[in-house]
């Protein structure tokens, strides 16, 4: 692993505790209501072909100690030397070995490839990073049920590939286990957490 | 970025992790500083770092202790970037560090920069070194010894 070229690698936040703690906050709160739209406001100068929420939750989230796996789609070695200059985080060799994935909807690694953690420890299982295209809160869209939300919450997605609500249903059947899921569009993030129920 | 000689550069970073605040301060508030406006890629931060060495410089690999280092990296606006690794605490030292390093990489500023802090920098350290190692050597001893006798 090379030393990354600075010339080329944007600033992180300007204010890195007080920033952290906003976005860490600002997730929290997605987590705990699964379906609602949570605007992140975030200073740091994301490289291109990353979105500001998923640059925000990157930066807010990774360490040295965890691994973070990049898609095809954002493979470009300057989404890497950024994350790594700011964070610290290892990359991970294979999706099944990662703490952290980074991805865009078109490309996610099927649910089942990935760490879900087991029985004694639910929580060594991966988070995703998702960007999509479009994330509403819409009639049209999703029907979201389970902990966190009082009755049923709509959720409209638009760009991620075909599959994902059947292997997020046997994503369910993991529980305690399994991965949980951040959308991240623009500024906007929403978030899946294991025990969100998803109807089309 | 411009055609860089590494060894200088490792020279000045050298220097300027070791300098006084005192020095730094006095160079970033006089005139001698290019004022160039800048953007923190990083803003400063505190930890520590594992110093290895080697017995005589030749033995194995020992971690001799952690030393407190403090780091940052900044940008100025359509120019090089800049990183400084100083000893110590010290946030604003590891600021006008990078901020140095930074103006020492542009060309144009470059022996201006040199003159004003990097050379009075090396001379003052360069004395410290001396005045040090001149206390030590005040305080040596030499041994004579004499061969015993055989058999004694």
């Amino acid at each position: 692993m090379s030393a990354p070229d600075l010339s080329t690698i944007g600033a992180g936040f300007s204010d890195p505790v007080f920033a952290s703690q906003r976005i860490f906050r600002g997730a929290l709160e997605a987590l705990s209501r699964p379906g609602r739209v949570v605007t992140v406001e975030s200073d740091a100068q994301a490289p291109q072909g990353l979105h500001a929420a998923a640059c925000a939750l990157a930066l807010a989230l990774l360490d040295q100690d965890t691994t973070l796996w990049r898609s095809r789609t954002l493979a470009d070695e300057r989404i890497g030397a950024y994350v790594r200059f700011h964070t610290g985080c290892r990359p991970a060799g294979a999706p099944g070995a990662a703490d952290f994935i980074l991805c865009t909807g078109t490309d996610m690694p099927h649910l089942s490839e990935l760490a879900c953690g087991s029985g004694e420890y639910p929580d060594r299982s991966a988070t995703l990073i998702v960007q999509v295209d479009a994330l509403e809160t819409a009639e049209s869209g999703w029907r979201l049920s389970g902990p966190g939300i009082r009755s049923e919450a709509r959720l409209a997605v638009a760009g991620l590939r075909s599959g994902f609500l059947s292997e997020w249903k046997a994503n369910a059947a993991l529980y305690p286990g399994g991965v949980d899921v951040f959308l991240a569009c623009g500024a906007r993030l929403c978030a899946l957490p294991r025990t969100t129920r998803v109807e089309a | 970025m411009q055609n860089l000689d590494n060894e200088e550069r490792r020279r000045w970073m050298g220097i300027l992790a070791r300098a006084p605040l005192g020095m730094l301060e006095a160079w970033a508030a006089s005139d001698e500083c290019p004022r160039r406006p800048f953007r923190f890629l990083r803003t400063p931060e505190t930890g520590l770092v594992m110093v290895r060495a080697r017995a005589g410089g030749t033995g194995d690999k020992f971690n001799l202790g952690e030393m407190t280092v403090t780091r940052c990296a900044l940008r100025l606006e359509n120019g090089p970037a800049g990183v400084g690794y100083v000893q110590g605490r010290s946030h604003r030292k590891a600021e006008i560090a990078a901020l140095a390093d930074a103006l020492l990489q542009d060309g144009a500023l470059r022996d201006a920069v040199l003159r004003g802090l990097i050379e009075p920098l090396r001379v003052r350290l360069d004395a410290e070194a001396a005045r040090v190692q001149r206390k030590a050597q005040a305080t040596r001893v030499e041994f004579f010894t004499l061969a015993r006798e055989a058999g004694a």
